[in-house]
């Protein structure tokens, strides 16, 4: 037996399930068309050449850019590295090794493959403004055009925050940094495949995007980098034989690419009306959680959001024996104070959540595979789970007795 | 993470989950013990209700507990011990002896020191009440 026979998984945000239809487009080339595409000189090479551009064709096509503007990654933390490190060396004001190389711009709560690229900046002397979201998560246009400094070279900020799913001001943030002349980049993991993208109209220089979050194998990925109005230049982490443009080499994963191509065919075909269906069900959730328990709600934003998923938080329930109650649901827990068993979120944290104590969040994320009836299972089991510890928390005793638990002088230990 | 059977079947079917009634209610009712230990921003607290008889038998217990299953387990476990026990036989329980019961890992053993924290906080507090001798609190981890 496995996983799949005996738990629901809400965990799409963490990553998908490979669609047999990418499956199948990828079967042949691990035995049949196995050649490298680099080979210029024989059929192996072409054909799997072949295949490499029409994936190219395919992510150009979901984000609507040019395929020259593709680069083939192993993955959103890469391509998130070659952007930030790429543009910041590239742009630098002043020479490796000195001070005040130029100014950064990012978010306290991007995902930690945007945050740690940063920080490693920050060492070799660039400096880096991290931007704190008001409670609703969202990172608008005016905190940025607040930021921007003469010499601002580049900004970082996500599309859709993973673990909120809450959405940022993004066309309007990449038209900001058109005018002031910086870079702008934004991780679009979570958004790229559900909601729809044009990198034109929304002002993107730099784009980091992952397969496996949609529905494609795990390990690849892509950036896509302007070539036109502006011509975006990096400076390349790796070197070798110069694929991709120079700007990342190494030998292409040929039948992942294939893969992450297929996944993007499908999503541009599918998105719309899978995020409607995807949506309606996590309100159902939603609602139907709100209105059977008290003291529920809702992390972030509730319009500007993604449509399949949501960061719930329920009062005077632990968060270790909150996901021991839901075991047969695999989903994320977060809490926003630091507990014995549980790594604070600082996503949380930044929103300000950790400020009423004894919260735990869940982030339950639904995919294309998702029934109504596992929606319907996991709403009793989640009650079910909450009614339990509440039953058993005396914290949940003071709070109905009206007792302001912050005001208590625990004894710690 | 793992659980032990043990502690898997007192965080399903918790044993003495209770109170003898509200935080204002047993503040001066001297049959009742009250220890409250933890806090909310460490992730526990637990709160043990005991009613102890003129002689110091502890006739009835009841738990409450914020936290993970193991120390849920712990606070059950702690409950069924110490009833029927005398006031001075509960105290010598210690927090191994509820870690050898439920198995419970290095990173658990808090659990069971809040357990015994617990039951010593609850038997001053019905000590206080009754005129007797308190020892001093020594906290042992």
């Amino acid at each position: 037996m496995t996983a799949q026979d005996t738990t629901i998984y809400f965990d799409h945000a963490s990553t998908t399930p490979c669609d047999q239809r990418v499956v199948d487009a990828m079967l042949p080339y691990f035995t049949s068309i196995y050649g490298n595409s680099s080979s210029r000189n024989h059929a192996y090479g072409w054909e799997a050449e072949n295949g490499v551009d029409t994936a190219r064709s395919q992510v150009a096509d979901l984000l609507g850019a040019q395929p020259k503007e593709i680069i083939f990654t192993s993955g959103a933390t890469e391509s998130n590295n070659i952007a930030i490190k790429g543009a910041a060396r590239m742009y630098a004001k002043a020479p490796a090794g000195s001070e005040s190389r130029g100014h950064i711009i990012t978010a306290v709560h991007e995902h930690k493959a945007v945050i740690d690229p940063c920080r490693r900046l920050e060492r070799e002397g660039f400096d880096v403004t991290f931007l704190e979201p008001g409670a609703d998560s969202i990172i608008t246009a005016q905190m940025v055009k607040d930021a921007l400094r003469d010499d601002t070279i580049l900004v970082s900020i996500m599309w859709a925050n993973n673990e909120l799913g809450t959405i940022n001001e993004i066309p309007c943030i990449g038209k900001i940094c058109k005018e002031h002349g910086a870079v702008f980049h934004t991780d679009a993991t979570q958004w790229v495949g559900k909601l729809p993208t044009d990198v034109e109209a929304d002002n993107i220089d730099l784009l980091s995007l992952s397969a496996h979050k949609m529905y494609g194998p795990k390990g690849v990925g892509a950036l896509y980098v302007r070539r036109r109005r502006p011509r975006v230049r990096l400076q390349a982490i790796q070197d070798g034989g110069g694929h991709e443009r120079g700007f990342r080499s190494g030998t292409l994963n040929v039948s992942s690419i294939v893969g992450l191509g297929a996944a993007c065919a499908i999503a541009k075909e599918e998105m719309e009306a899978e995020g409607k269906r995807l949506s309606a069900l996590r309100d159902k959730l939603e609602n139907e959680l709100m209105s059977r328990l008290e003291v529920v709600e809702v992390n972030g934003h509730r319009d500007h959001r993604l449509p399949h998923m949501t960061n719930i938080s329920f009062g005077f329930v632990e968060g270790e024996s909150l996901m021991m109650g839901i075991k047969n649901i695999a989903c994320s827990s977060g809490s926003a104070c630091t507990s014995a068993s549980l790594e604070p979120s600082y996503v949380l944290k930044a929103l300000g959540v950790g400020d009423e104590l004894a919260h735990s969040s869940l982030r339950l994320s639904l995919g294309r595979h998702t029934t109504e009836a596992e929606v319907d299972e996991a709403i009793e089991g989640i009650a079910a789970a909450v009614q339990h510890l509440r039953a058993m928390s005396p914290l949940f005793d003071l709070w109905k007795e009206g007792v302001d638990i912050s005001k208590i002088e625990w004894q710690s230990h | 993470m793992a659980y032990s059977e043990k502690v898997v079947e007192h965080f399903q079917k918790p044993l003495n989950v209770g109170s003898f009634g509200s935080s204002s209610d047993v503040k001066d009712r001297s049959d009742i013990g009250v220890g409250i230990v933890g806090a909310p921003e460490c992730g526990d607290v637990m709160q043990l209700h005991i009613k102890v008889d003129e002689a110091g038998k502890i006739e009835d217990a009841k738990f409450k507990c914020f936290g993970c299953g193991s120390a849920i387990a712990s606070s059950s476990l702690a409950t069924e011990w110490i009833k029927g026990r005398t006031v001075d036989e509960a105290l010598a329980i210690k927090n191994t002896e509820i870690v050898e019961e439920l198995a419970l890992p290095p990173v658990k053993i808090h659990c069971s020191v809040l357990a015994e924290d617990s039951i010593r906080t609850a038997i001053n507090d019905w000590k206080k009440k009754n005129g007797h001798d308190v020892e001093d609190d020594h906290h042992h981890h």
